[in-house]
């Protein structure tokens, strides 16, 4: 079975982003990017469906400009074996990347296409969802353990409230939720061997998807900011804030 | 100009935070019928017709309804959706699985989590777990939009809509529920309680959650905790407040041994008080805290627990 990885770029974890004088976007320029960390856990989890027998082949795929080259190489240094870019400077939005998912998967015909349920930047959480729809695929989404039998895969999800169990036919989409597994780093070797495993590089219109934004970004803006308040030095002094200052017990 | 508010519920009763969907599609503007599809779900089509604002509940009583299976769902969603301006869910677990498979069914994106309804076409949600808030507008005929509930005031329980039957249609067969692991708590469900009580890695254990127990019981507060507590196997992961897991608006929010990343300040912030108790005091949830107070946890929770009345 193949199975097929969406991994993002995104702005780096931990980087503290900057919101734009002019309003149109975040700051990004000499900003470190990475793959996005949903995605690092889609990947992982491929190789070892694979290490287990369950995958034979994993191909990473990514949408964006060509620097999305190096979030591919990454998940081949993690154990992908080869990568499909699809690359554009057009702003792209979760419907347009599941249109460009759809006609790689068409292409491909993995049995499971695994993504992380959100990106860290725009924090849509749909693109998963939109891919399964378009294929007329079921959906195993915020997926919180994977087990392949028979032309099925039993998804534990995370729900409001605790954990579900649903048993889907194949082909299926998962969306990766936090603790489906701890991704790997990839080691000295296995990155100086990705370098040499195969990207292809293909336009939107070579997909005949069309790719333009529906959402149009009016503005973005820094959220308002708290306000730091006061220390206070007894448990007594805070009781007594809640109480008369706050009124909130 | 209506609207669609798809409800979540146990075939019982509507979630709570439907309350909260249907007041932000009611400042969409237009009619706001509520959908209800279920499994013996007439008394949570009553429940859906008792809200505020509610113009018409449509029920859709099918055996593929009963457990929210978004592939069975999606398609009852689409057939009604040429019906209306606007389809509406809650940003819960359920409307964020079945909310965008529905938005690609009919080739419209999705505006995920709105927090502010600035027109019928423009809203505004959080990017970057809250660090930027993004104004933006479709130009989708139907604009499918979750909605995140804590900033929006839930609509009154007075209103008494007329209920619709509908059909529903049937399963695919792509995806069946097999059953669910919840956690089972007296508590405060964490998105609507007025007080949380939260713990972060500095509760050391998972042993170490009794003395917050003791405390969230003291206040009537839900329990919750950081990704760290939860990646370190203290509780279970749906106790988690952040960008990845519940986003929480309490009166009161105290924040135990919670350093204060980014991630799980997009989680708590709107918050009405904040109040932080950590040993570090250059620790980033103090710039967030309304009241702060630096010192050993183990030793202020349980001191806290004592000096605060019963509820």
């Amino acid at each position: 079975m193949k199975v097929l990885v969406a991994v993002k770029r995104v702005i780096d974890y931990n980087v503290k982003i900057r919101v734009k004088a002019d309003n149109t976007g975040v700051e990004t320029a000499n900003v470190k990017m990475s793959m996005n960390p949903f995605d690092e856990i889609a990947v992982e989890e491929a190789i070892r469906m694979k290490e287990k027998g369950a995958a034979t082949e994993i191909i990473a795929f990514s949408a964006g400009p060509a620097q999305c080259q190096e979030t591919i190489r990454t998940a081949l240094a993690m154990g992908a074996d080869r990568g499909v870019l699809v690359q554009t400077d057009a702003e792209l939005q979760p419907l347009a990347v599941a249109k460009l998912l759809k006609a790689v998967v068409d292409k491909e015909q993995p049995g499971l296409v695994i993504v992380g349920k959100q990106a860290i930047d725009d924090d849509s959480n749909a693109t998963g969802q939109m891919l399964a729809a378009l294929l007329g695929w079921s959906q195993g989404t915020f997926a919180n353990k994977l087990n392949v039998a028979d032309g099925s895969i039993e998804v534990k999800r995370e729900v409001d409230g605790g954990l579900e169990n649903i048993k889907l036919k194949m082909p299926a989409v998962i969306t990766t939720d936090l603790r489906l597994n701890e991704p790997r780093y990839a080691s000295l070797p296995n990155i100086m061997k990705a370098k040499k495993k195969p990207i292809e590089t293909l336009a939107p219109d070579a997909l005949g998807v069309d790719v333009a934004p529906r959402l149009k970004v009016l503005k973005v803006e820094e959220p308002p900011k708290r306000k730091a308040g006061i220390k206070v030095k007894t448990v007594a002094e805070l009781v007594d804030k809640l109480k008369n200052e706050a009124g909130v017990i | 100009m209506a609207i669609l508010v798809v409800a979540a519920h146990d075939n019982k009763t509507v979630r709570a935070n439907v309350a909260n969907a249907v007041a932000a599609a009611t400042q969409m503007g237009g009619d706001v019928t509520v959908l209800v599809a279920g499994k013996d779900c007439d008394e949570a089509a009553k429940s859906a017709a008792a809200i505020q604002g509610v113009a018409k509940v449509l029920q859709a009583d099918d055996a593929a309804y009963a457990n929210w299976v978004a592939e069975d769902v999606a398609p009852l969603v689409v057939k009604l959706a040429p019906n209306y301006s606007h389809i509406v869910m809650a940003a819960d677990s359920v409307g964020k699985n079945l909310a965008p498979r529905v938005a690609a069914l009919l080739d419209v994106a999705q505006v995920s989590e709105a927090i502010k309804i600035v027109s019928p076409d423009t809203f505004v949600r959080p990017i970057y777990a809250g660090n930027a808030m993004a104004t933006v507008q479709t130009a989708d005929k139907i604009k499918v939009v979750t909605i995140r509930p804590t900033n929006f005031k839930a609509a009154a329980g007075s209103g008494s809509a007329t209920i619709e039957k509908v059909g529903g249609e049937g399963a695919k067969g792509l995806s069946s529920y097999v059953g669910a692991e919840l956690s089972k708590s007296e508590r405060p469900e964490l998105t609507s309680a007025k007080i949380v009580v939260s713990g972060g890695r500095g509760m050391g254990s998972g042993d170490n959650f009794k003395i917050l127990e003791a405390l969230a019981d003291r206040l009537g507060a839900g329990l919750g905790a950081s990704r760290a507590a939860v990646d370190a196997g203290y509780v279970p992961n749906d106790y988690q407040v952040g960008q990845t897991g519940k986003v929480v608006a309490p009166d009161l929010y105290i924040a135990v041994g919670i350093s204060g990343a980014i991630q799980h300040l997009a989680g708590m912030k709107d918050s009405k008080t904040i109040v932080a108790i950590n040993k570090d005091e250059e620790a980033p949830i103090f710039q967030v805290a309304d009241y702060g107070i630096v010192g050993d946890l183990f030793q202020i929770v349980p001191e806290l627990t004592t000096a605060v009345e019963k509820k």
